[in-house]
């Protein structure tokens, strides 16, 4: 965790009572009321991704990454998106966050070539692997047959 | 996570590090913390 934080990160922390000020100054600029709350700050100062909470190590870095990857969506940089959502995918699989990152990597890609076929193949994945997450459900819409059914039935 | 955490080199300086970060093209990492420093 040291060395990708290093990579990609300055890191800046601000204690609760070491630092009561600090921690009031910066608290109430970020909305930030609660301990540990982490936050992915772009080099304008603005907020980028947000952590509440604790998290074991692997859904720490699976977090982050997916903070870097959404900057990347942000910039509209979508091949790099994409590569950065499934990365968490395949590097973090047992996460929340690869859940996310599959729905949002299928979003990057159809965003990088234009090709809808990108959600259709994203909601197909989503039928092999976390099937109960809410990522899901909001993909089950780009499937074909699905979308198709639920057509019918209007 | 909290022995690793604690193996980062943390500053305590904001702005200091929103200028590091525009020199090097990275991001701040913010932490909030109630933990032993």
């Amino acid at each position: 965790m040291v060395a990708f934080v290093s990579e990609n990160f300055v890191p800046v922390r601000v204690h609760v009572r070491e630092q009561a000020d600090e921690f009031k100054r910066l608290g109430e600029r970020y909305g930030a009321q609660w301990t540990p709350t982490v936050l992915v700050i772009n080099p304008a100062g603005e907020e980028r991704h947000r952590i509440e909470g604790f998290l074991p190590t692997e859904d720490f870095l699976a977090q982050l990454s997916l903070g870097l990857a959404h900057e990347a969506f942000a910039k509209s940089s979508f091949a790099e998106a994409q590569r950065r959502f499934a990365d968490i995918v395949e590097r973090h699989p047992d996460t929340e966050a690869a859940a996310e990152a599959l729905y949002w990597a299928g979003v990057a890609r159809y965003k990088a070539t234009d090709d809808p076929s990108a959600l259709a193949e994203t909601a197909r994945q989503f039928k092999k692997r976390y099937q109960k997450s809410s990522w899901a459900k909001k993909a089950s819409v780009w499937d074909r047959d699905e979308g198709s059914a639920a057509t019918a039935r209007q | 996570m909290a022995d690793e955490k604690s193996a980062i080199s943390w500053s305590h300086n904001l702005e200091a590090a929103l200028e590091q970060a525009r020199s090097s093209n990275k991001y701040v990492l913010l932490d909030f913390t109630a933990a032993p420093m």
